[in-house]
């Protein structure tokens, strides 16, 4: 029998204003295995452990049931307590009387009642429960960052520089990302590529960091500190020892009318190509759907030009297995397809083009080599149009709900960047709100708004009008003078809104971590743990958590290897003491239990039983890698003849706390 | 199959013309429409008040009719479509006015949008086909540079009308080519006419009606069509431009060699 002690949480008001605490307290002393009862302001202050500890004593307690908040919030910290006072952590329960009965109550009659019954089930349970030790995992000491933007270089650069080994995975030919796209940013106008190519070139000269460019993540086993995941890197067609980069198969490549991904396909690139000067690696790459040697086996150009023999249009997809401790989601963001706002005219005129498209107008490694020409026709154009809020804060459903965050200061920065190089270009800009709050970023804006003489109109844009004579009229309302304005530009720039890479639906099923509405993955906490996923070892860094400038991303990139860091620094992890075992008397060896398991820790052995009167049989039973499992539990509700069960939350427990609840 | 068909006040007075050649064009094409018997005012204009019951009535009888026949109202006018055809929605996903109507209409069965609303343009692209339209053209206008109006009425709300594109529509398009002419896409193929505000503001409504043709014009247009009376009365009264303006069903008429019957 145990020695059960109750403690009764008011939390303050939080819960002794619905909840009559004392009568808690009284009305369990009578349940089977109840010595003690008592109730305290706030159970989780110092003096209220302390007189949790002094009860263990003094009663010589075996099981303590607290009745408070929720266990996701204090199950941890009672645990401890009861630990530091000498009894096993698992013989604690908590009974959730603030969430689950104060919180959402108002009658304190209920509340109470309610109160009664599930300390009554917390009771029930603890008197079945038993002394339960968790077994410890090794931690492989190396991280993976899925993403090679700026996010992810610099969570990786952070994590290397504290000693532990780094593999990035990026989709693209090359690292850089966005980031690497931009031409200048904000709110110091200092180039992207200034900045970013450096940090580029150290993940390359880093000796803890190995990169797989154009590689996917095939697949992810797993969990905290032993994940296994298989990389596919898909074939380049090059030897990546041999080629230095030189470039003559670019030249000598007859395919030329690939659409250029770094400009945003705003003019071709040949069927080899190295997507940008500074790409890293600096590795040519062959498109395979355009390449005419490998779709019909007429040409080999580039090979017959190729100085250093690398070029192998045999080459196949590799697929590459590696331990990691810890995973980085740094998967990023697009802008988001325009299909539906026919109203801005940007399938039907070349002048009508997103913000990411004008970076690399203005970009000198750009289509135009950074002189600013209007795409249709080449010429200098004299007014231009921006419409900020291009499907962001949309509740239409053609767009996104949500503030896409960067456009405010990016659209502030073109519009300065356009006024300083070329005096003579009218720029207006049509705004909801323009919302520029951080460090020198209101200045940033006002600067062009009142030293720059940018246009600013607060409205909407209603519609875009190609004209015939080569404009585009844009209509739009002007809120502050009321009025209806029409504006002859030569090219109009949408604010497009962001959303995240959409390739981080399939990543987030295979790292079981969840994500909201819009596709951003969702941290542990929004205030607490913004870096965190609610998935163990799977961490977020960058866009792929929610919109963010490049100064916020670099920030969260380094929190989240901070937390990288905390964990790889650990030697073992304490593994999970409620995990799942056969009762092999009952177990029939069916592989229903481990074709349900998610962490693959279930197998078979081959045991013998002893069948009375001297005779054995041979059967087959599943065996639990007790440092494997998860205690998810889908294995006990998955078997058939009800052998297997979940340490801490064994069948019989569970049926006690039911029984408890229906008992009145 | 037959289609119930609503014709409404405008076609037998100021619109008939209208009327009159899309009837010749049906017979011509060998489909089977046959004219409501008694209709009603189809309602004139959705009322946006969201407890409005009354004028949406006469519409619902309508509805009802031509469910009791093969369940397809064929509309023409386009301000009779939106009625009929919002009116329907709300049948379909309001559940109080539904109960509410059907209380006033006492019908023998209840009436929960089971109508199909399908205006003149969505019969020829889906139960006639544009190729088959082609193949029954005698005299295809070629050469003829013809821009579509299409007006806000058959277009929006768009999620109800489900009509086309409400930005860049293609179906009066189509039609132009099946026809043998040449489509002129121009942008302000979908602006307001000034539609009623003629009326009272009647310089807004020129405004409005020049902007459209002086873009169909600047575009190339020789004419332009239009499936709606009040924008033809707008496009032909307040505009001063060279552009004819013809409703639909009139070319139609004369490809189809069935005009000057």
């Amino acid at each position: 029998m145990q020695r059960i002690g109750v403690f009764v949480c008011w939390c303050g008001s939080n819960i002794a204003a619905t909840v009559d605490v004392e009568r808690v307290a009284e009305a369990v002393k009578s349940e089977p295995g109840v010595v003690f009862s008592t109730q305290y302001q706030y159970m989780c202050s110092e003096n209220g452990q302390q007189l949790i500890r002094q009860a263990i004593k003094e009663h010589n307690l075996t099981g303590v049931v607290v009745c408070s908040c929720s266990p996701r919030m204090h199950e941890a910290t009672f645990r401890k307590t009861a630990e530091s006072a000498g009894i096993n952590p698992y013989m604690v329960e908590i009974a959730n009387i603030r969430e689950q009965v104060s919180w959402i109550h108002k009658d304190i009659e209920e509340g109470t009642e309610k109160a009664i019954i599930l300390a009554r089930t917390a009771i029930a349970k603890v008197n079945l429960n038993a002394p339960l030790t968790a077994g410890e995992t090794k931690v492989t000491k190396r991280a993976l960052v899925i993403g090679g933007g700026i996010a992810g270089i610099q969570s990786a650069l952070d994590i290397a520089e504290a000693g532990y080994e780094v593999d990035i995975v990026e989709t693209k030919p090359t690292i850089g990302g966005r980031m690497a796209q931009l031409d200048k940013t904000f709110p110091t106008l200092d180039c992207a590529a200034c900045i970013l190519t450096p940090k580029m070139v150290d993940v390359a000269q880093n000796e803890k960091i190995t990169l797989y460019t154009y590689s996917e993540i095939e697949d992810v086993k797993g969990f905290v500190g032993n994940f296994s995941v298989k990389i596919r890197k898909k074939a380049r067609y090059i030897n990546e020892d041999a080629c230095t980069g030189c470039g003559v198969c670019m030249n000598a490549c007859p395919s030329k009318k690939g659409l250029n991904e770094f400009n945003q396909g705003l003019n071709n690139r040949p069927a080899i190509y190295i997507p940008f000067a500074q790409a890293i690696p600096n590795i040519a790459v062959i498109d395979p759907q355009q390449c005419l040697k490998i779709k019909n086996g007429k040409c080999g150009l580039c090979a017959m030009k190729c100085p250093s023999n690398a070029i192998d249009y045999t080459q196949t997809d590799e697929i590459v297995e590696r331990e990691y401790g810890a995973i980085v989601v740094a998967t990023g963001y697009k802008t988001i397809d325009l299909d539906k706002f026919g109203e801005y005219a940007y399938n039907e005129s070349k002048d009508v083009v997103t913000s990411l498209e004008l970076e690399r107008l203005m970009n000198a490694a750009g289509p135009t080599k950074g002189t600013l020409l209007r795409p249709s026709d080449g010429e200098h154009p004299h007014d231009i149009t921006f419409i900020q809020c291009v499907g962001s804060r949309d509740t239409s459903g053609c767009g996104k709900p949500y503030c896409s965050k960067i456009c405010c200061m990016y659209t502030a920065k073109h519009a300065m960047l356009i006024r300083e190089k070329y005096p003579d270009v009218k720029v207006h800009i049509f705004y909801i709100d323009v919302r520029t709050p951080g460090k020198n970023y209101d200045e940033f804006y006002r600067r062009a708004a009142e030293q720059y003489g940018v246009d600013y109109i607060k409205g909407m844009v209603g519609k875009v009008y190609p004209q015939p004579n080569g404009k585009l009229l844009v209509q739009g309302s002007d809120l502050i003078n009321n009025e209806q304005v029409l504006i002859e530009s030569d090219m109009v720039v949408l604010a497009t809104a962001i959303e995240p890479e959409p390739s981080v639906r399939r990543i987030a099923t295979l790292l079981t971590t969840s994500i909201d509405t819009n596709n951003f993955l969702t941290e542990a906490h929004a205030k607490l743990r913004p870096v965190e996923s609610p998935t163990a070892g799977i961490f977020l860094s960058g866009v792929c958590q929610g919109p963010k400038d490049i100064p916020e991303t670099v920030s969260q990139a380094s929190a989240c290897a901070a937390k990288v860091i905390g964990l790889l620094a650990k030697n073992t992890l304490k593994g999970n003491a409620c995990v799942a075992g056969p009762d092999e008397s009952m177990c029939n060896g069916c592989s229903v239990c481990a074709n349900v398991c998610p962490y693959g820790a279930i197998t078979y052995v081959d045991k013998e039983f002893r069948l009375g009167g001297g005779k054995t049989e041979t059967r087959r039973v599943s065996q639990v890698n007790q440092a494997i499992c998860q205690g998810c539990g889908a294995c006990t509700v998955a078997c058939p003849s009800g052998a297997m069960d979940l340490k801490g939350f064994a069948n019989k427990q569970i049926m006690a706390e039911v029984e408890a609840i229906c008992k009145r | 199959m037959r289609f119930s068909y609503y014709p409404g006040c405008t076609l037998k007075t100021k619109a008939k013309e209208l009327n009159n050649y899309a009837l010749k064009c049906v017979e011509a094409l060998g489909l089977d429409v046959k004219e409501i018997e008694e209709w009603q005012c189809c309602g004139a204009v959705y009322p946006q008040a969201r407890d409005e019951i009354a004028t949406k009535l006469s519409a619902v009888r309508t509805l009802n009719y031509a469910k009791g026949e093969d369940g397809k109202l064929l509309t023409l006018c386009s301000a009779c479509h939106n009625v009929l055809k919002r009116v329907n929605e709300d049948m379909i996903s309001d559940a109080n006015v539904r109960l509410k109507a059907n209380n006033y209409l006492q019908l023998e069965e209840e009436y929960a949008g089971e109508t199909e609303v399908i205006h003149y343009l969505e019969m020829l692209r889906d139960y006639v086909g544009w190729d088959n339209l082609k193949a029954k053209v005698v005299n295809p206008l070629k050469g003829v540079k013809i821009g579509a109006y299409y007006g806000c009425l058959l277009l929006r709300p768009s999620k109800v009308m489900a009509f086309d594109n409400p930005e860049n529509p293609t179906i009066i398009e189509d039609f132009i080519k099946a026809i043998g002419a040449t489509p002129v896409v121009y942008p302000y193929r979908n602006e307001c006419c000034g539609a009623y505000v003629s009326l009272d503001e009647p310089a807004i409504s020129k405004k409005k009606s020049n902007a459209i043709l002086d873009s169909a014009s600047a575009n190339g247009a020789d004419m332009v069509i239009t499936a709606c009376p009040l924008c033809m009365y707008n496009l032909k009264h307040m505009g001063d431009s060279v552009v004819d303006v013809k409703y639909f069903t009139e070319i139609l008429a004369e490809a189809l060699g069935v005009k000057e019957d």
